[in-house]
């Protein structure tokens, strides 16, 4: 275990603790990379999509993970992301350029829209009504047919940025690292964000309201400055998510989007920037695993492959009963404490991360 | 006489959302937990009761495979308090709300394998005939499911008021630790409440089967139930009702005085109306938390 000595008040909120955890760091960005030459167009396409999900796990981490608002509809501000982008570049011929940065920006207002009636509500309110938003939005999609083209939905172009062409298809390599430009840049702007002030107001919105306001932070303006950020990241997502698929309509951003996104935040681990990637490493890995063991588990039973429809969610779900049952700090918290366990070596006692307290905290007054 | 019609196929399906509704408010009374598989319980017990009822399964009479339904969902609900739910507590209702999520995938999977994924229907003795009122013609489906409804309010109205664990379930609900020095054991009473609010899903989904037919993505009909419990005011077991009701009606008269497509927006757009006017909705029972 390396001791940290603080010798200047910067010390506290440098991006890295000591040089030890830059150089990992720095390793994994090389090796992340390098990725396009180490695997097949397959394998690169579903890390491509790791890295989406994880910008999306991002931006809901800032909320739910940061500032304590948990929403089920996240899907909306990957739609209105989505379709933002494609719009402004097929109505407005904007490069994507400039669409994809205007496509969070629409997000984070639309966000913003959304949190002024709705911050005042607190816990399972407030996911009830961004649940609401959510199939509004569904269906709103429909409804706005000539602009949406309803469910029959849209293609999303070739990017073209500066005469180079990003496309899935025919460019993987490229397109890999567009996105891993953007999720670095998040993994950046988030960083930043927690170590400002707005990030501390975050935190204590998030650990306590009350006395967040005693301390003079504005609160309803925190959690609406929050949303924005989370909606406007997750636009961004939305608007890579777009390209990805190629084609897009109301259906890929239904409520069950918006719900596993959540759930991928919490497999992962709430409250870091591990969480999300670990988180998207599961939801976007799962069906390959899935599909992989199904392949032997028929080899080995010699009936060839076996199908079952549904099997892909009922997995998810049941991992993630068996995390918040057994693990609630999700796989980052897991590798924490197998981490300090090695760190103190004879010195880890079981109890060290239990949680204190255990009483029923509750919402109400009576 | 349409508009008539239209209020009564409203109310039926407004009966089934404000009964699924009344479960969650059941459940997020006595535990404060917000239980997302209500509408995947009420799946669970329609599947379960034409499971025994349907003549390709077991073949039960109607009338035996209901009660026998109603229990084994009553079970379900004690044990997954028992297993899963009880060891949330002290945690925050978030988790809880995400487990209930995971948990509605897991039975709605679960329903798939055992029964498959295409629609089927409850052989019912109550589907399909119609009962005329000087002149009015109404499906007896419909009927049925607004009388089992008004018997089964009235039923447990008097269970809340009239008899022990009843009120001990009311006391458990309001103040948990004067409930526990009082000599109630709230643990069981917690478990209980899932079990009740289990069951009544199961009469839910009994109903709900003998509409028409159902598939496992029923249970997604619990989020509709979920607003309707909003609408009516979480915390209030006639809000719920009233909300159902609300949805219920809302829905018909949307798609027939405005357009199609515009039915199923209604509720969610009344439901944030409503939380953002009137965030404890209509029958308000509960307070700001206080330091």
């Amino acid at each position: 275990m390396r001791t940290v000595f603080k010798t200047s008040y910067d010390a506290d909120i440098n991006l890295f603790r000591h040089s030890a955890q830059a150089g990992w760091y720095g390793l994994l960005f090389v090796v992340a990379a390098a990725l396009p030459f180490l695997l097949d167009t397959f394998w690169l396409g579903e890390f491509t999509n790791v890295l989406i999900w994880a910008i999306a796990g991002m931006g809901l981490m800032v909320l739910v993970g940061q500032t304590g608002q948990a929403s089920l509809g996240h899907a909306a501000f990957l739609a209105v992301g989505c379709y933002a982008n494609v719009l402004l570049q097929e109505r407005l011929g904007l490069p994507f350029i400039l669409s994809f940065p205007l496509a969070g920006l629409v997000a984070g207002l639309a966000g913003v829209l959304v949190a002024i009636p709705t911050t005042r509500l607190h816990g399972i309110y407030l996911a009830i009504a961004t649940l609401a938003v959510s199939i509004l939005t569904d269906d709103l999609i429909v409804i706005a047919e000539p602009l949406t083209n309803g469910v029959v939905g849209l293609f999303a172009p070739t990017i073209e940025i500066f005469g180079v062409e990003f496309d899935r298809y025919a460019t993987p390599a490229r397109f890999y690292w567009l996105v891993f430009a953007v999720a670095v840049l998040i993994v950046l702007v988030y960083r930043n964000i927690l170590r400002s002030p707005l990030g501390r107001s975050f935190a204590a919105v998030r650990d306590s309201e009350v006395s967040a306001q005693a301390m003079g932070v504005h609160v309803a303006r925190t959690k609406a400055v929050a949303f924005g950020i989370s909606t406007a990241i997750t636009g961004l997502a939305g608007a890579l998510m777009g390209h990805f698929a190629g084609i897009f309509n109301n259906e890929t951003f239904n409520i069950i989007i918006s719900i596993q996104l959540l759930l991928m935040i919490v497999i992962g681990g709430l409250g870091s920037i591990h969480g999300a990637f670990f988180g998207a490493m599961v939801v976007a890995l799962l069906p390959q695993a899935i599909a992989i063991s199904r392949d032997l588990v028929g080899e080995v039973l010699g009936v060839g492959s076996v199908a079952i429809p549904g099997l892909e969610t009922a997995l998810f779900g049941a991992i993630l009963i068996l995390f918040i049952l057994f693990e609630p700090m999700g796989i980052y918290g897991r590798w924490i404490k197998i981490r300090t366990y090695f760190q103190l070596f004879p010195f880890y006692r079981r109890d060290m991360f239990r949680r204190q307290k255990s009483y029923l905290k509750t919402e109400r007054m009576r | 006489m349409d508009v008539l019609q239209l209020f009564v196929s409203g109310l039926a399906n407004g009966c089934v959302y404000g009964l699924v509704a009344l479960g969650f408010v059941l459940i997020y009374k006595a535990t404060e937990a917000v239980n997302f598989a209500q509408g995947d319980f009420m799946m669970l017990g329609a599947f379960i009761c034409l499971g025994l009822t349907n003549a390709e399964f077991l073949g039960l009479p109607f009338w035996v495979s209901v009660p026998i339904a109603v229990v084994v969902m009553g079970a379900f609900g004690y044990a997954i308090d028992m297993t899963i739910i009880r060891r949330m507590f002290g945690q925050s209702q978030i988790a809880v709300v995400i487990l209930t999520i995971a948990l509605g995938f897991v039975l709605r999977f679960l329903a798939g394998v055992i029964w498959g994924h295409e629609p089927v229907a409850l052989q019912s003795p109550i589907a399909g005939r119609d009962v005329s009122f000087g002149g009015l013609v109404l499906g007896l489906d419909e009927v049925f499911v607004v009388v089992t409804t008004v018997v089964l309010t009235v039923a447990l109205y008097f269970y809340f008021n009239r008899t022990r664990l009843g009120v001990a379930m009311q006391a458990a609900s309001q103040n948990q630790l004067a409930a526990y020095y009082m000599g109630i054991p709230v643990r069981r009473v917690n478990s209980l409440v899932w079990a009740l609010a289990g069951a009544v899903a199961a009469v839910a989904g009994i109903l709900f089967a003998s509409k028409g037919s159902i598939d496992p993505s029923i249970g997604l009909l619990g989020i509709k139930a979920f607003a309707a419990a909003v609408i009516g005011g979480f915390g209030s077991l006639p809000g719920a009702l009233v909300g159902g009701i609300i949805v219920g009606l809302i829905e018909p008269f949307a798609s027939y005085y405005i357009a199609a497509g515009y039915s199923q927006v209604m509720p969610y757009l009344l439901l944030f109306l409503i939380l953002v006017f009137r965030p404890h909705g209509i029958v308000a029972q509960v307070h700001r938390k206080k330091v």
